[in-house]
């Protein structure tokens, strides 16, 4: 049984030796994740944890990988990237630069799907797209491209249900159980390390997507990064968060007004 | 002894179910009288679509308007409210929701047992956990940490349920304090403080 107190101790040590700051993410959900994996990797006790945590370097890269949610998927939410489509391409494509931000990208799934609405808006060559995260392994995955093939069944239906009107296998080569996406949609992605928790603007942007990410801060922490996103965007730029996250009630919300059912905002001063 | 009543009144009422457990909701929140003091959260597995309605549905069978939870929502007594489709829904320590798109569990997401777990651990003694029809082994280990923390547990009768699998799952690990029909959970809560 791993208690709270134990969790504010760890939690200090990785400030005071790797510099990451996790005391403002939930504790729920980080405690469900440290519980989840000291029973995967069978760690008997607390004070074991922390031990491997302090003194073993490979081991904390695992431990921040681990309670840090990694799941994601093409085109999740289909009606979102239709108004992406729809209501946000065309105005970004009047630009002579776009720039996008998916901050907290993990895998990069949604940093692909978005390469493939721009190409298919015949944006792509005039568009960059940053794709940031604060763990480095899994900004590996983002430069290669590659996704289990048995997902792409599920992506292909909901490529189809975001408007998508080819067929979805184009846009990749099968080869022993992995999908290799098109090298013309990774020359277009940029990737950095990027902590929202203790990183500045580092751009200005005309589209910040980050979804389902604030779930895991708690109110303080969002609104700091509500404010680094509101930094970082230019004048009638766009933010996307998640279906269950929210503007509303933050420091920010009356610089922006929410365009449709789905969660994008405008940023209108 | 009043005191010791006090510590102990119920503070949550969460409801689990899957399959055959809507019509199960039907028919037991028309029954639920409205004074109720406690939040009533309830973790149904369904369809991975956004729309809301059914919280919608829910709402027309409950005199009490059913909430979908929303990220970092305070916890009210006297409301209902529903996990959101596809993603966990976990209760902080103030008192407030927070969701959580994690690996599913037990192939689901919402899962029964992450919720459960999680409320367990906040209200201890002061919740009562309650698991309806289903197909599937969610919600047992859920039980058990509430029982565990000192809180109860309800599981519908199996001869009463749809799917059997689930609540008797539960039985069969010995999960349940009781074990009710849908007449006997309504009265149940009403007599919950």
């Amino acid at each position: 049984m791993i208690e709270d107190e134990d969790i504010a101790i760890l939690l200090n040590d990785l400030f005071d030796i790797y510099g990451y700051d996790f005391t403002r993410y939930s504790k729920a959900s980080l405690k469900r994740r440290i519980i989840r994996l000291c029973a995967l990797d069978k760690i008997p006790s607390y004070a074991e944890l922390r031990y491997r945590v302090r003194t073993d370097e490979t081991y904390f890269k695992r431990f921040v990988e681990e309670i840090t949610v990694n799941v994601t998927e093409m085109f999740r939410d289909p009606s979102f990237y239709k108004s992406l489509r729809e209501d946000i391409l065309p105005v970004l494509g009047t630009k002579p630069f776009i720039r996008i931000w998916h901050a907290g990208c993990s895998t990069g799934e949604e940093v692909y799907s978005m390469a493939i609405l721009l190409k298919e808006a015949n944006l792509l060559r005039k568009s960059l797209l940053y794709a940031t995260d604060l763990n480095p392994s899994v900004l590996e995955k983002v430069r290669k491209g590659i996704f289990p093939l048995n997902q792409m069944k599920q992506y292909s239906e909901s490529y189809i249900a975001s408007g998508g009107i080819h067929d979805f296998s184009m846009y990749y080569t099968a080869h022993y159980g992995q999908a290799k996406f098109d090298k013309e949609l990774a020359e277009k992605i940029i990737i950095s390390t990027h902590n929202l928790v203790s990183d500045s603007s580092f751009n200005e942007f005309d589209l910040i997507l980050c979804r389902n990410v604030l779930i895991y801060f708690d109110k303080e922490l969002q609104d700091r990064v509500l404010k680094l996103f509101d930094e970082s965007l230019g004048t009638l730029g766009y933010l996307a968060l998640g279906t269950k996250e929210t503007l509303k009630f933050s420091a920010v919300q009356s610089k922006f007004r929410q365009l449709n059912r789905e969660k994008i905002w405008k940023k209108i001063i | 002894m009043e005191e010791n009543h006090l510590k102990n009144s119920c503070r949550a009422l969460l409801i689990g179910g899957s399959a055959g457990s809507l019509q199960v909701l039907f028919n037991l929140f028309p029954a639920i009288k409205p004074d109720f003091t406690f939040a009533v959260i309830i973790v149904l597995h369904r369809r991975n679509s956004g729309d809301s309605a059914l919280s919608e549905l829910l709402s027309t069978k409950t005199l009490a308007h059913t909430l979908e939870a929303e990220d970092k929502d305070p916890i009210l007594p006297g409301k209902f409210y529903l996990a959101p489709a596809d993603y966990h829904l976990l209760i902080e320590k103030n008192g407030t929701f927070s969701l959580d798109y994690s690996e599913k569990v037990n192939f689901s997401r919402p899962s029964i047992d992450v919720t459960f777990e999680s409320a367990a651990e906040i209200y201890g003694p002061s919740l009562v956990g309650m698991l309806l029809s289903g197909a599937n082994e969610d919600g047992t280990k859920g039980l058990l940490t509430i029982k565990k923390m000192g809180g109860k547990t309800v599981v519908q009768n199996p001869e009463t349920a749809q799917m059997p699998f689930m609540p008797q799952h539960a039985i069969s690990h010995h999960a349940a304090d009781y074990i009710y029909n849908i007449i006997e959970m309504a009265d149940f809560i009403n007599n919950l403080r």
